[in-house]
C-alpha cells in the first residue's frame, strides 16, 4: 500500500475484477469522439459508461462509432441504462448490452424517478437488481445516499453501491457527507458515489471520506478544457485517496502547539 | 413482408429473408449491435439461420456515449 516514501496506488477489486484506477469516467457530452478519447486517457479511467440506444440506421457504414475510439478489449465496459424509469426496461437493456458485447456482465443500473431530476427510484431499481442478479449479472449500482437502501442492495448481491453526492449533471458537489460516511461504514462492497461531482475538490473529498472510487462524466466533458479537467480529476482522486489512507489530523478550534520550536525565540 | 425496426415500419419485397440477409441489407455488416424480436433477444450465432416473420418488430441497438 504505502511503501518507504513511495505511494503505490492500491488495487480496486470489483466482482472479481482487479483495476488500478479509481476514477471510472461516462463518455457522453464531448464534442467528438476523438475529445473522449483524449479526455479518458488522460483520466487514467480503466472503467467506461456507455449508453445503450437504437443503431441510427440511415447511416453511412463507414462512420465511426464509440467503439473505434474505446476498443473494448483495452477498457471495461459498464453499460448502463440511463433514461430507463423502470425495472423491465432497465432489465431488457442491460439483457441487450450483454448479447452487444459478447456475454459482458459488469453493469451500471440505474431507474430514474423523475425526468426533472434525474433522482433514482430505489423501489424499481431494487426489483431491477434482484432480477439481473439471478440471471448472473455483476450489477453496479447508482441510488441515493439513503444508507438503508444502500444496504438492502448490498444485501441482494450488487457487486459495487454507487451513490450520488448531488443530482446527475448538478456539479453541486458532495451534499451530504454525513450519510456517505455511513454508507461506506455499513457496507463490504466498494462504494463509489456517482453523480454530482463537479471540480476535483469534490473528488478528492469524496475519496478523503473513504469512498473506494467516484464515476463522473459531466465535470470533464463540460469543462472548457475536458483533457485538463480529466488530468485533475486523476490527481484528485489520487490525492484524496493517499490523504484518506494517510489519515488526516483532528480538526481543533485553535491548538496553541505551533509547529515551530517554542524555544530558542530571540529576545 | 412489412417489418417494424426501431419504431418504423419497413417493406422488403421478398416472403423470406434470414436476419443475416437483413444485416447485408441495412448496411450493418461489421457492426457491433444486438438485435431483439418482439421482446426477445436473437444471438449473433443465429442469424443465418433465423428467418423474420410479416409483422415482426425488431430493436437494433448499439453502444454510444453516456454517463
Amino acid at each position: 500500500m504505502v511503501g518507504k516514501n513511495i505511494y503505490v496506488p492500491e488495487s480496486i477489486v470489483i466482482a472479481g475484477r482487479t483495476f488500478q484506477s479509481r476514477l471510472l469516467v461516462g463518455t457522453g457530452k464531448y464534442k467528438d469522439f476523438e475529445e473522449t478519447k483524449l479526455a479518458i486517457d488522460e483520466s487514467g479511467a480503466q472503467i467506461v459508461t456507455v449508453a445503450i440506444r437504437r443503431v441510427n440506421l440511415g447511416q453511412d457504414s463507414s462512420e465511426p462509432s464509440l467503439l473505434d475510439f474505446l476498443p473494448p478489449d483495452q477498457y471495461t465496459y459498464l453499460p448502463n441504462t440511463a433514461g430507463c424509469y423502470t425495472a423491465d426496461d432497465a432489465i431488457r437493456t442491460l439483457r441487450l448490452a450483454r448479447e452487444l458485447l459478447d456475454g459482458h456482465n459488469l453493469v451500471k443500473l440505474e431507474v430514474l424517478g423523475d425526468p426533472k431530476t434525474l433522482y433514482p427510484n430505489v423501489i424499481e431499481t431494487i426489483e431491477a437488481a434482484k432480477v439481473l442478479i439471478k440471471d448472473g449479472f455483476d450489477v453496479m449500482v447508482y441510488t441515493s445516499d439513503d444508507p438503508i437502501i444502500a444496504k438492502q442492495l448490498e444485501d441482494i448481491g450488487c457487486c459495487a453501491v454507487m451513490p450520488l453526492a448531488s443530482l446527475i449533471g448538478s456539479g453541486m458537489g458532495i451534499l451530504n457527507p454525513w450519510n456517505l460516511e455511513i454508507i461506506i461504514d455499513t457496507l463490504s462492497v466498494p462504494v463509489i458515489v456517482d453523480a454530482g461531482v463537479g471540480t476535483a475538490s469534490d473528488a478528492s473529498i469524496a475519496m478523503e471520506l473513504g469512498c473506494d472510487g467516484v464515476l463522473m462524466n459531466t465535470a470533464i466533458a463540460t469543462a472548457k478544457n475536458p483533457i485538463l479537467m480529466a488530468s485533475a480529476m486523476r490527481k484528485s482522486i489520487e490525492a484524496g485517496r493517499e490523504a484518506f489512507l494517510a489519515g488526516r489530523m483532528n480538526k481543533k478550534l485553535y491548538a496553541a502547539s505551533p509547529s515551530s520550536p517554542t524555544t530558542g525565540i530571540i529576545t | 413482408m412489412k417489418i417494424s425496426i426501431n419504431g418504423k415500419i419497413k417493406n422488403f419485397d421478398t416472403d423470406i429473408l434470414t436476419f443475416e440477409s437483413l444485416i447485408k441489407e441495412l448496411n450493418l455488416a461489421g457492426k457491433r449491435f444486438a438485435i431483439e424480436r418482439n421482446g426477445e433477444i436473437i444471438p449473433k450465432s443465429c442469424f443465418a439461420d433465423y428467418q423474420l416473420s410479416n409483422g415482426d418488430k425488431l430493436e437494433i441497438i448499439g453502444a454510444v456515449g453516456g454517463g
